[in-house]
């Protein structure tokens, strides 16, 4: 992690002209995958990102059939197009784990028992990558969940904060990823209050460490918002969504 | 996954009843306390083909670590920084529910978890490791043997990585002419920079408890370990498994590895004769 230039400006500003709480432009679509059974398209600053959901399903192989409850499967995966040099398509021990721990953030707002010996399949792909996609992916993954119409305890909204110029930031962004100090993706149910992912990369001393979690806390507060509208816009309309406000 | 070391252990329904329940009173099965970890031993230099290589034992989980040093291209957009490649491979003589094959995830994060302490908390310096500039680095490859399993993989095999990286010896490359690099013969200390440790919670119950044996991860709802450098300061973060966490205990889970690492570090230390 070498420091090649300022990222974070007399002004307080950053590169991409965000102060230190604000989140990138976030934009969620739900339903756009017409042959799923529930999907979601976000824009999270420049990530791209569709997650489409089938299921519940019959579970092939059959031998992975579990008798008393149904079986997550998640792909993340990242298009060869979506990086700056071109990705090998191949899965890479990176999208082994992030598929890893996206399946075991979303699972516990699952209500899986409901489904025995059936499985639901998570698709995440990047189209274009921007730093933070597997919160991105986990967002979105989400919602295509609810739009699924799948029996869950609570959305699972992700976000991360991070440690740039030594200051503790919201919502790391590509070139604050590479070049920042400190990146801690969280994934937190806000009704349980439970958190589901937790990652931390680069060195934060326990105050930093404590700030970071708080901050990633509150994006995720923010990215649920934006997730709950999303859902509302899909089924009520506009309509309902402005006598909700009033 | 029906394919993970966890679910195919099978912990009977009665012994998973007993464990909770010894949990809830704040005992274990083996008679540890819940913030006991189990007697560590760690043997270095018992591979000599090796550059650095260690055993370690974590009660009944045993893993070996072996250094490898090379020379080879730098990573891209790392130009002028030496390369440090980690693996981890759970062996079939790991445990009777293991098979050879590729990679699974959970081993596949093992591995990943354990090389995120490695680099983030920056124990070697691999700027002191460019020998040609974006065209020559050492390269340190990093291999993990776990023999045995008995639980806490995580930190069975990143004390094994970290105490091989201590009692390696670099072969010295020198540069010739400005384009070639030979082997001089002679061995140094590489550029070694603090000591990172990780330390494994795992949730049973209300009850979180370090160091889980076997038994204990099967019954477990939720992990996390944390690595902290000599400082202090923490370094790497994963959690783990299909359970949830509470901001609170996360931030209590923090404060534990901070202190139960300064300890396991102080006993790496004593083990491997290295003031570091």
């Amino acid at each position: 992690m070498i420091q090649t230039r300022n990222l974070i400006d007399e002004h307080g500003l950053r590169t991409d002209g965000r102060t230190t709480d604000e989140l990138r432009n976030v934009k969620i679509q739900v339903g756009i995958v017409k042959n799923a059974d529930g999907s979601a398209y976000i824009e999270f600053g420049k990530n791209r990102i569709i997650a489409a959901v089938y299921g519940p399903r019959e579970v092939h192989p059959k031998h992975m059939a579990q008798p008393d409850r149904c079986v997550l499967r998640c792909r993340y995966h990242m298009s060869p197009f979506s990086t700056d040099t071109r990705k090998n398509p191949a899965p890479s021990r990176r999208e082994v784990e992030i598929s890893k721990v996206m399946r075991e953030a979303l699972e516990p707002a699952l209500i899986l028992e409901d489904y025995p010996r059936a499985a639901i399949d998570v698709f995440v792909e990047v189209l274009q990558a921007d730093g933070g996609s597997r919160c991105a992916g986990i967002s979105a993954a989400s919602v295509a969940l609810a739009d699924a119409g799948i029996n869950m305890r609570d959305i699972v909204p992700a976000c991360a904060a991070g440690k740039v110029d030594g200051k503790i930031v919201l919502d790391i962004n590509d070139i604050e990823d590479k070049e920042g100090s400190a990146d801690m993706p969280l994934a937190y149910m806000p009704h349980l209050e439970r958190v589901t992912l937790l990652q931390l990369d680069g060195i934060l001393n326990q105050e930093e460490f404590n700030e970071c979690l708080d901050k990633a806390l509150q994006g995720c507060k923010m990215i649920y918002e934006i997730q709950r509208k999303a859902l509302i816009q899909k089924y009520f309309g506009d309509e309902q969504e402005l006598k909700e406000e009033s | 996954m029906s394919s993970s070391r966890r679910s195919t252990i099978i912990v009977e329904h009665l012994r998973r009843q007993q464990m909770t329940e010894a949990i809830s009173k704040s005992k274990r099965l083996d008679g540890r306390a819940l913030d006991e970890m189990r007697p560590l031993e760690i043997e270095l230099g018992i591979i000599g083909k090796a550059d650095g290589s260690s055993r370690v034992r974590l009660g009944s989980s045993e893993v070996v670590a072996g250094v490898k040093v090379e020379t080879g291209e730098p990573f891209e957009g790392l130009e002028n920084k030496g390369a440090l490649i980690l693996s981890a491979e759970v062996l079939p003589t790991a445990s009777p529910y293991i098979e050879p094959g590729p990679p699974d995830e959970e081993t596949i994060e093992l591995a990943r978890v354990v090389d995120r302490g490695v680099r983030e908390s920056e124990m070697v310096d691999l700027d002191k490791l460019a020998l040609i500039p974006g065209k020559v680095v050492y390269t340190i490859f990093v291999d993990c043997s776990i023999i045995n399993y008995d639980g806490n993989l995580f930190d069975a095999s990143s004390y094994a990585v970290v105490s091989a990286l201590m009692s390696t010896k670099l072969p010295v490359f020198e540069v010739q002419a400005g384009e070639s690099v030979v082997n001089t013969g002679k061995r140094t200390d590489p550029p070694l920079t603090t000591i990172p440790v990780s330390i494994t919670a795992v949730k049973i119950g209300d009850s979180v408890i370090l160091d889980p044996t076997a038994e204990e991860e099967a019954c477990m709802d939720a992990r996390i370990t944390i690595t902290t450098n000599s400082e202090g300061k923490f370094a790497a973060l994963q959690k783990g498994s299909t359970g949830s966490f509470t901001i609170d205990q996360i931030k209590r889970a923090a404060e534990i590895a901070r202190i139960k690492g300064e300890e396991v570090r102080t006993k790496i230390k004593e083990l491997t004769n290295n003031g570091h």
